[in-house]
């Protein structure tokens, strides 16, 4: 199996061979994090630019992390204090990044499908770290192979992943990735957060959390992206978290070993109970420490593939 | 690939590692500080069953690991064909211990480069020495291997190719002419 992509948009795009490549690749790259000398010489003299459009501390820094333990240079861009601000388009943008000679572009965008257009203008790799509701591969990547180091398989595992389907670029990578490595995908969420059709990607739906927790290996749980529509907030909240919120109690009900993700940052008392985020179930720190393996694998096999190209 | 001689087979194979182990033990004296780390992949079966004629001769188990030398090579950037990048196991500490880097063929020298490199980044071992099931010469850095299974002269056309139980299903070290 051999990886020939300069970027990494979706995980639509991919085969499960080339997930199952990144899979283990990035098996390989989580020792490097467990060493004294956190470090390894793979992308030496390679420059990473991280171009966030979006606020975002989290994937932005895993990413500075895995690319610095793979010896990379590594150039942060706020768009906020750069020239995006004095009306520079985003292509433009990426044309000179490329002229500064930097390797790869690791983007955040807010408008779905920015890093396809990007990665179609540009001869450097291109890595998608979310675009708009599109797809967040990384972190639907390390979520599948959280839940494999866990429960060592994919196939015929049952997913649930509950909350904001609609606006989550999370919930779409984890659809695409999930139902090609042949788990049973079921979204569970209020109606008017299910996307029309979203049954045609495979998955089965739900408004009764009780009812998916009964047959389920392993939830998702989204955070709730209450900031979207100020001033409504706090009675819809409190109504969230009493009809969908992962609770003690709900657990007590279902599977002793269930296990429970989130892709952070976690809203205590909204979607997630303080006890379950905290509790044995819940690997939501595990997901964190993967994911700079998993974006390791990612940077390597990317710059691979531009290299054999060239 | 034509094939053109078997230069050891299962038994010269299984006597080579004993003389090896009993060398290895002569020159550290014994087993205390003694380890031994295998490159992969056919490196570490080596390593391991060096491990097990150490126990044999002197009743002491000694770690053994396995490493992956990928992400250290020099020539990643001009790879032909993409290097899938395998586990580095190495259970154990090796801040001062007598590390003995096991491969199965030695050549141009760069493998083990890469894999001086790798283990200085897990630590300070006292020593580390070198032992192959095969030198084949043609080296291109000033690298030379302690414990030698066999020397086998060879022209740069000619492919010596190792195989071994744990992965080809059978011991033997053949030597094949690139066609």
């Amino acid at each position: 199996m051999l990886w020939t992509k300069k970027d990494l948009l979706g995980l639509e795009y991919l085969t499960p061979e080339e997930i199952g490549l990144i899979l283990e690749t990035a098996e390989s790259f989580k020792e490097v994090s467990t060493r004294e000398i956190k470090k390894v010489p793979a992308l030496r003299g390679k420059t990473a630019v991280n171009l966030f459009y979006e606020p975002s501390t989290r994937t932005r820094v895993s990413f500075e992390l895995a690319a610095k333990r793979l010896s990379a240079d590594v150039i942060n861009i706020a768009t906020e204090t750069s020239s995006v601000r004095k009306g520079e388009t985003l292509i433009d943008t990426g044309k000179n990044i490329q002229a500064l000679k930097a390797d790869i572009i690791i983007m955040r965008h807010n408008c779905s499908g920015a890093a396809n257009m990007l990665a179609a203008a540009l001869d450097i790799s291109v890595v998608n770290a979310g675009d708009g509701w599109h797809e967040h591969p990384t972190q639907a990547l390390l979520d599948i192979f959280t839940l494999k180091e866990k429960l060592g398989r994919i196939k015929g595992l049952n997913v649930a992943i509950v909350g904001d389907i609609a606006h989550s670029r999370v919930a779409r990578s984890n659809i695409w990735g999930l139902t090609k490595l042949g788990a049973n995908v079921t979204v569970c969420a209020p109606e008017m957060l299910l996307p029309a059709e979203i049954e045609k990607t495979g998955v089965k739906t739900s408004s009764n959390i009780d009812e998916v927790l009964k047959n389920t290996d392993a939830v998702n749980v989204l955070r709730m992206q209450f900031e979207r529509d100020e001033g409504t907030a706090f009675p819809e909240q409190l109504d969230y978290y009493k009809k969908f919120g992962i609770t003690e109690e709900r657990l007590a009900r279902v599977k002793k070993d269930i296990i429970i993700m989130h892709p952070g940052p976690i809203n205590r008392g909204i979607e997630i109970s303080s006890g379950v985020a905290d509790g044995k179930n819940s690997v939501i720190l595990d997901q964190v420490t993967n994911g700079i393996a998993v974006r390791m694998a990612v940077l390597f096999l990317v710059a691979q593939a531009r290299e054999a190209r060239i | 690939m034509k094939e053109k001689a078997k230069i050891l087979d299962k038994e010269a194979i299984s006597r080579s590692v004993m003389r090896i182990a009993h060398e290895i033990i002569e020159k550290n004296k014994g087993t205390a500080d003694l380890c031994v780390i295998g490159i992969r992949n056919r490196g570490v079966y080596i390593a391991r069953r060096l491990a097990e004629c150490i126990k044999g001769i002197e009743g002491k188990d000694i770690p053994a690991g396995a490493l992956d030398i990928t992400l250290y090579r020099d020539d990643l950037a001009l790879a032909s064909g993409q290097p899938l990048v395998r586990k580095t196991e190495i259970g154990f500490d090796i801040n001062d211990k007598k590390l003995v880097l096991v491969d199965d063929v030695l050549y141009t020298g760069r493998t083990i480069r890469a894999a001086l490199d790798a283990l200085i980044d897990f630590g300070r071992p006292q020593s580390i020495q070198l032992a192959v099931l095969v030198d084949r010469g043609h080296r291109e850095l000033p690298i030379r291997a302690d414990f030698v299974g066999k020397n086998i002269p060879t022209s740069k056309q000619e492919i010596v190719e190792v195989h071994l139980e744990e992965s080809d299903g059978k011991d033997e070290v053949l030597i094949a002419e690139k066609e």
